[in-house]
């Protein structure tokens, strides 16, 4: 007897999956094993090695982990995620969601307007937009701040993109965050007003309890992003002096600029490594709060 | 004591859900708000509570001007619809929150929480949270949370409407008594007149933002001040019927009674009567409302017979076995002392 619900029998449920199964397989799986075998190669992009890639073992990836380039890179990145993803988008969109919680008209629809706008644009617009704001010379920002010559880019390079990159994301966490104190019931508030609570009080007792959930796959979500962001790459290219290089960067750099294919792979398959450390432990924490719940 | 001096509440919009309204609430009293949907119970309730911010007018309470205090500095405590138990607490902390606000000590305030659990049965669910209660614990939980912290006064916005008929008796006659014992003033909205009657030592029958009448239970009911309130209070609804003072008469739906006090000749009049205090009777009689049965309604322990008496339906409440066949003849006779006159929707009986 056939146990599944849609009484197709095996044959043909497998049937149904083959497809789906190969193009995962295609467009999925195999790059991924593709990585890790470039990772174990010397393959370059020029040269010999380009014609003919030898095996090379663990080499790369010894090599990486004990790049000084490879650590800073990583270093920033660790910044440019916590600065800009967790603390900038996040509490930027708690933020603006928060405030424009039970307010509706023209001021909200401007702002809304003006954040997602920042959203949709494509990032070849966005990033000359942002290079004609932080240009040295002709800088939009200069003019404004009659800083005449004080070259953004060159000297805070890292703020920069951090400051661009919470810009540019945080209308999805607005969003998100907008959508989840929808659920937070008006009398739970009013019932901690009527209690004193004060503002503070009011968002750790009774809306960030209630929209942890949402908090955590917003969270997990723009982590993963940000870190795999390359639109940082248009502002400052890694530079100056691989001052703002974070790792898709880095990535780019060694593998395309310096022709390091084998490389870049073995540097390519640590970052999915991080990232799905990343995600497992958004996940256990997911989970450990549905436990709770339960 | 709450006191309101021209209290008026207009939302966006131009609604005024409050229309200038003066009301004074004693210390210690049950006091409800009666009224149909909409006409402002809710948001009086809330302007009181501080929760909307009234358009004019003032709010006293125990001595204290609070029209500008936000609601945590009025000292009153809210019991919702939805009882709005926090669900990642358990009863104990929910109880606790607001004297956690106030910063009383762990011990002391778990000490309090577990008191008033306990007058209110709930000692064994202490553990629990919100979500493994039934409905009508969640209720004692809720109100337990605004025992505990001693407030000025209670603000309940219909609290019993969640609980199914029968439980909704056994909380109405429990919360009257914990009200009796703690002698907190307690405002209590509700749009169920039973409630109202049964509960309340005085009620104020609203309708759009405005107070119709304020009264005991038994005031309301047996004196209703105008025809609005005459028609809303009651279970069946009272009859009210249009006549004219003449020649010393009252004509009134064919019937010819006799004048009622504080009535002259020649006026227009409403005549009320409940239905309860209509006889049926067989035959004509000269002071009664002759007419045909139209409807006959089952009330459980009587019937309420509908006699359409040409251009008016009058409405009768005849006891079990008495109740007259449909399409038979009938005649509804009032008993004089309980009925009540209203000139211009204004009661003019003495
Ligand atoms: N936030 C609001 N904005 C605009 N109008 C409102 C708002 N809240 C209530 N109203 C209006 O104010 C009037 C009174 O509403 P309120 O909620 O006080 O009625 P209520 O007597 O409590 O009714 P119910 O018995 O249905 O709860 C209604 O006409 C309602 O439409
Ligand atoms: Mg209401």
């Amino acid at each position: 007897m056939s146990t599944d619900a849609a009484g197709l029998g095996r044959g043909r449920a497998v049937g149904f999956m083959v497809p789906a199964l190969v193009l995962i397989g295609v467009f999925l799986v195999f790059p991924a094993l593709w990585t890790i075998y470039l990772g174990l190669t010397d393959f370059r992009l020029t040269g010999l090695a380009a014609a003919d890639p030898k095996f090379v073992g663990a080499e790369n990836y010894t090599a990486a982990l004990g790049d000084e380039r490879f650590h800073t890179s990583l270093w920033l990145t660790v910044q440019f995620v916590l600065g800009s993803a967790v603390i900038g988008q996040a509490g930027l969109g708690f933020a603006i969601a928060w405030a424009l919680r039970d307010r509706s008209g023209p001021v909200r629809r401007v702002v809304e307007g003006l954040v997602l706008l920042a959203w949709i644009l494509p990032s070849s617009v966005v990033a000359f937009l942002w290079i004609a704001l932080l240009d040295g010379d002709q800088g939009t920002l200069n003019a404004l701040l009659r800083t005449d010559g004080f070259a953004w880019l060159l000297d805070h390079p890292m703020a920069s993109i951090v400051l661009f990159n919470t810009w540019r994301g945080t209308a999805f966490s607005m969003m998100l965050y907008g959508a989840a104190l929808e659920s937070v019931p008006p009398s739970h508030l009013e019932t901690a007003r009527l209690a004193g609570a004060s503002a503070f009080q009011q968002l750790r007792d009774v809306v960030f309890p209630r929209i942890r959930g949402h908090m955590l796959t917003n969270l997990l979500l723009i982590s993963l992003w940000t870190f795999n962001d390359f639109t940082a790459f248009q502002l400052t290219a890694g530079g100056p002096e691989g001052r703002s290089e974070i790792l898709p960067v880095y990535i780019y750099n060694v593998a395309l600029n310096g022709g390091k294919l084998g490389f870049g792979a073995a540097v390519s398959f640590l970052v999915l490594l991080i990232n799905l450390v990343l995600a497992l432990v958004y996940l256990r924490l997911l989970r450990g709060r549905r436990g709770v719940a339960a | 004591m709450i006191s309101l001096h021209g209290l008026t509440k207009e939302y966006p919009g131009g609604v005024r859900a409050v229309d200038a309204l003066d009301l004074e609430i004693a210390d210690g009293e049950f006091f409800a708000l009666l009224g149909p949907s909409g006409c402002g119970k809710t948001t009086l309730l809330r302007t009181i509570a501080g929760l909307e911010t009234a358009t004019a007018g003032r709010v006293t309470i125990g001595g204290t001007e609070v029209t500008g205090l936000p609601p945590g500095r009025r000292d009153v405590a809210m019991v919702f619809q939805d009882y709005a138990l926090f669900p990642h607490m358990d009863v104990t902390t929910n109880i606790a929150y607001p004297l956690r606000i106030r910063k009383v000590p762990r011990a002391e305030r778990e000490a309090k929480a577990a008191e008033t659990a306990s007058r209110l049965s709930l000692s064994e669910l202490l553990a629990r949270r919100p979500g493994q209660l039934s409905g009508g614990q969640q209720q004692r939980v809720a109100l337990a949370r605004a025992i505990a912290c001693h407030p000025r006064a209670f603000l309940f916005d219909e609290p019993l409407s969640n609980l199914d008929a029968r439980m909704r008796l056994e909380a109405r006659t429990f919360l009257k008594r914990l009200q009796r014992e703690l002698a907190v003033t307690t405002v209590f909205v509700t749009h169920d007149q039973g409630e109202a009657l049964a509960m309340a030592d005085r009620i104020a029958v609203m309708s759009a933002g405005r107070i119709m009448q304020v009264g005991t239970p038994a005031e309301v009911f047996q004196r209703p001040a105008n025809t609005f309130v005459a028609s809303f209070i009651g279970s069946t609804p009272m009859n009210l019927l249009p006549g004219v003072v003449r020649d010393g008469a009252l004509h009134v739906a064919g019937a010819v009674l006799p004048r009622p006090d504080g009535v002259a000749d020649g006026e227009e009049v409403v005549y009320g009567l409940r239905p309860e205090y209509m006889d049926l009777a067989e035959g004509e009689h000269a002071d009664g409302f002759a007419g045909k049965v139209s409807v006959v309604e089952n009330l459980g322990t009587a019937y309420l017979v509908t006699l359409d008496c040409g251009e008016h339906l009058v409405q009768a409440v005849v006891p079990e076995d008495a109740e007259p066949a449909p399409g038979a003849a009938a005649c509804a006779v009032p008993r004089h002392r309980r009925a009540l006159v209203y000139r211009d929707g204004e009661l003019v009986t003495p």
